[in-house]
């Protein structure tokens, strides 16, 4: 441990966090485009070849737009609220392996930020708090509209997350380990979707819930809440909660790769190491589209609905899943 | 280990500081001309009619004890299902046990229609 | 002083002045809130410790889901916002007295007791090791078996009591 560590691994979450953030600014575009394309229109393509200057059109127009603070509300919460909704959308994604190791400027540097062995646990510890921001920025803004987009919002994400974190329980009984990179290595061979059909298609449902994503979109639904929770919020504040919901849905794609799709696995990837970022990179591509393709498709669920999907289908199906998977694993490995 | 969570650390500190730059360049550079109808509160144009701080529904709290007892169950799951591949028939049939008395539990709230959305 | 231990110190001195806050706050709310700021500190403190397990464990239950159901339990009650009334009784003076005597009591003992001298080591585990043998020690019937039963019953009581008197509201409200 000396003080190059520290340097290496500033640097290194510098430029991850500037990563997912490009990526955000990308994944708008991305999605405008695809939807564009999906209802036959032509979309953002004035700013820029094929509109790619959009996003820093979008962030320049952001930053000088006035910041309101509402009159009743709790000021110094309704500043945090973003704030902490923005954090561990970011800090969900240092357990995720990129790749193994690569040589740069003569040393060795690990493709992750963490490589801890509770990494499963750390993923539902970070998800568990990102309700918080949620929460506070509808309270704080003292606004009815906002306030039961915050309630509605906390609430349909605890009843997704029950059958989020089941649903990750069977690919560490297949791996044995908590850990993510272990996770990976057992995918050598044969990407867990294919071991566990019904555990990737709940991971993929409750992730859909719990970003809030199209049809599961219930706390911004604006025909009856004007916008949810970032009712009030205007200017910047507003744009580190596109940002942060942005941010996740590419986190969520990354676990998701990572668990079920292989990770950074791929042809060629123990010759050349950084072909591995190049595999996870395309694979998140790959389900950001499926997202938007979702949600170009479905209709917004209602909302008792939805609660009763997450607790009476999800749920149960997640649990049956972790039993078979257990049978399965007492019959297949000889003792 | 301990270098690892040190790292997250490092992560976490370092991811604080891109919303905060962001806010605070936005407050440099964003003009404020607040008044008194700007800083209304927005209910679609209609007066505000008192606070919004009003008392809600219990469902939200049964949902949330619901949530509650189900996440310390996957909590116990979890190292459960890492050990799996050491465990003797004895200790799953057990871990068994523990999941049915739970399910036992998601079967009594949802006939009691705790998981009734109304 | 080495880093771990500034790195100590500071998260010490998050926790303790958001627990003393969470009783000196009028908002109810933000006590709430406070609350949830100092189990993030007791979560920093065991990663401090190499429990990796733990820290994440009391992120997952304390944050995630009893400081949610904390704020909702809040939400329900009357006065969120405004609490007038003082915050101290007239024992303050005595219990104020009461307490340093424990505190020093305490820090003497701890201060004088050889085992709380010993040097922060190194878990020379393997990853995932550890998380393993938590595993076979929760089914083991020599470990920790009869607890992590007795747990499931727990919980399920508590889910009973909690349906139970939610559903009780509903009828005296109908």
């Amino acid at each position: 441990m000396d003080a190059g560590m520290i340097w290496e691994w500033i640097i290194k979450s510098i430029f991850l966090i500037l990563f997912m953030t490009g990526g955000f600014a990308y994944v708008t575009l991305l999605e405008r485009r695809v939807l564009a394309r999906m209802q036959v229109r032509i979309g953002p393509n004035r700013v820029g070849k094929f509109g790619l200057l959009q996003p820093i059109a979008d962030a320049v127009k952001l930053i000088f737009k006035e910041e309101l603070i509402p009159a009743g509300a709790d000021k110094l919460m309704f500043i945090v609220a973003p704030v902490i909704t923005v954090i561990p959308a970011l800090i969900i994604t240092g357990v995720i392996p990129w790749g193994t190791s690569i040589n740069l400027f003569g040393r060795e540097i690990a493709l992750s930020i963490a490589n801890v062995n509770v990494g499963v646990l750390y993923i539902m510890a970070v998800t568990s708090i990102s309700v918080y921001g949620i929460t506070l920025a509808g309270w704080s803004s003292n606004n009815k509209y906002a306030m039961f987009g915050g309630l509605r919002s906390t609430a349909q994400m605890i009843s997704y997350e029950l059958a989020l974190g089941l649903s990750l329980v069977g690919p560490i009984l297949l791996a044995g380990s908590m850990n993510v990179m272990d996770i990976v290595q057992a995918q050598k061979t044969l990407p867990f979707a294919l071991l566990q059909p019904a555990g990737f298609i709940v991971y993929f449902m409750a992730t859909l819930a719990e970003i809030n994503r199209a049809p599961f979109d219930m706390p911004e639904a604006e025909q009856e809440l004007t916008a949810g929770y970032h009712t009030e919020y205007s200017s910047m504040k507003f744009a580190l909660f596109f940002m942060a919901e942005y941010i996740k849905m590419i986190a969520v794609a990354m676990i998701g790769s990572t668990m079920f799709l292989g990770g950074f696995q791929g042809p060629f990837v123990d010759q050349l190491p950084w072909l591995g970022p190049v595999y996870l990179f395309g694979k998140v591509i790959v389900w950001l589209f499926v997202d938007i393709w979702i949600r170009a498709t479905l209709p917004r669920i209602r909302y008792d609905k939805l609660m009763a999907l997450g607790w009476k289908v999800m749920y149960p199906i997640a649990l049956l899943n972790v039993f078979i998977t257990g049978i399965l694993v007492v019959l297949t490995t000889k003792r | 280990m301990l270098s690892n969570w040190l790292y997250i650390g490092i992560f976490m500190v370092v991811s604080l500081f891109l919303p905060a730059a962001a806010i605070f360049i936005a407050g440099l550079l964003a003009p404020k001309k607040p008044n008194a109808i700007k800083n209304a509160t927005y209910e679609c144009g209609m007066e505000t009619v008192g606070d919004s701080w009003i008392q809600f529904k219990a469902q939200y709290y049964v949902f949330a004890l619901v949530f509650l007892v189900f996440d310390i169950e996957t909590v116990f799951l979890f190292p459960w299902a890492v050990a799996y591949n050491q465990m003797t028939l004895f200790g799953v049939l057990e871990a068994i046990v523990f999941i049915l008395i739970l399910l036992g539990a998601l079967i009594y709230a949802w006939r009691k229609g705790a998981l009734e959305w109304h | 002083m080495t880093t771990l231990q500034i790195v100590f110190l500071i998260i010490a001195a998050i926790t303790l002045v958001s627990a003393c806050l969470v009783v000196m706050t009028r908002k109810i709310m933000h006590a709430a809130l406070w609350l949830v700021l100092s189990l993030m500190g007791v979560a920093m403190v065991y990663a401090t410790l190499q429990s990796g397990f733990y820290a994440v464990v009391q992120v997952l239950v304390y944050i995630g889901a009893i400081s949610t159901l904390i704020i909702f339990a809040v939400m329900m009650t009357r006065n969120v916002m405004e609490d007038v009334g003082p915050q101290s009784n007239r024992g303050w003076g005595l219990a104020l007295v009461g307490s340093l005597i424990l505190f020093a009591g305490t820090s003497a003992i701890l201060l004088t007791w050889d085992k709380a001298q010993t040097v922060l080591q190194e878990i020379p585990a393997v990853n995932g090791e550890n998380i393993q043998m938590l595993g076979l020690a929760l089914v083991d019937p020599m470990g920790f078996l009869i607890p992590f039963e007795v747990a499931s019953v727990l919980l399920l009581a508590a889910l009973v009591a909690a349906i139970f008197l939610t559903a009780d509201i509903k009828r005296s409200r109908s």
